[in-house]
């Protein structure tokens, strides 16, 4: 990571600026990536908000993926895994963040 | 990004697999986990599927993400509509919406 490119504190102010989210989890997983060590490529983002209440899993991604913007379509971010939960689903699934798939090394650049 | 002829030719692809999956490597080698986790979601349904690798087609591989609005791969379609990537895959698995759709694919093959 280089100087002003703190993208798990961008990510994580964009994401509270548009969704207001009850809970918010942001855990740096580019350790666990192909030459990602350090470089806040990979992310697994637990979001809380009632703005997903009525929503598909689909539209509530495309909310993410809105208020996140162009770090992931310019490839800043490499990958962003998301879980989108009501409070109400949340609380039923006893706060327990899922686990994200192990990487397999294929592109190491974007 | 999205050219007229890359369009055309993601419209053909989705509209001539019932199970369709955009992903980083194939079936045997899988060059990214969220594309490998959606491989063995669907090896694990026991459903035919085709795959795209998108390493092998710059066009492809960013045209897609145009395609269906959508900044990340693996992409997954089920008889032409896009379902959603790796999280959300897994999250249909958990909670039996996948196999549903899987379902209706089988009853009609």
């Amino acid at each position: 990571m280089s100087v002003g490119t703190d993208r798990a504190a961008l990510l994580h102010d964009r994401v509270v600026a548009a969704l207001a989210p009850a809970a918010l989890e942001l855990v740096d997983e580019s350790h666990l990536h192909a030459g990602g060590k350090g470089k806040q490529s990979h992310f697994k983002l637990v979001v809380v908000a009632a703005a997903f209440e009525g929503r598909a899993l689909l539209a509530r991604h495309r909310l993410v993926h809105d208020a996140v913007g162009e770090l992931l379509a310019t490839k800043q971010l490499h990958a962003l895994s998301i879980h989108a939960y009501t409070p109400a689903e949340w609380l039923a699934r006893g706060e327990v963040m899922p686990q994200s798939p192990p990487c397999r090394g294929g592109s190491k650049t974007d | 990004m999205l050219d007229e002829n890359t369009r055309k030719f993601i419209d053909h692809l989705v509209q001539n697999n019932r199970v369709l999956l955009f992903m980083k490597g194939n079936k045997t080698f899988p060059q990214c986990g969220f594309s490998g986790a959606v491989v063995e979601v669907l090896k694990r349904h026991g459903v035919d599927f085709h795959t795209v690798n998108v390493l092998q087609d710059p066009a492809i591989r960013e045209g897609i993400k145009e395609y269906s609005s959508w900044p990340t791969i693996p992409q997954l379609y089920i008889d032409g509509e896009f379902v959603g990537g790796c999280d959300i895959v897994r999250e249909m698995d958990a909670n039996g919406e996948l196999a549903q759709k899987l379902a209706a694919v089988r009853g009609d093959a």
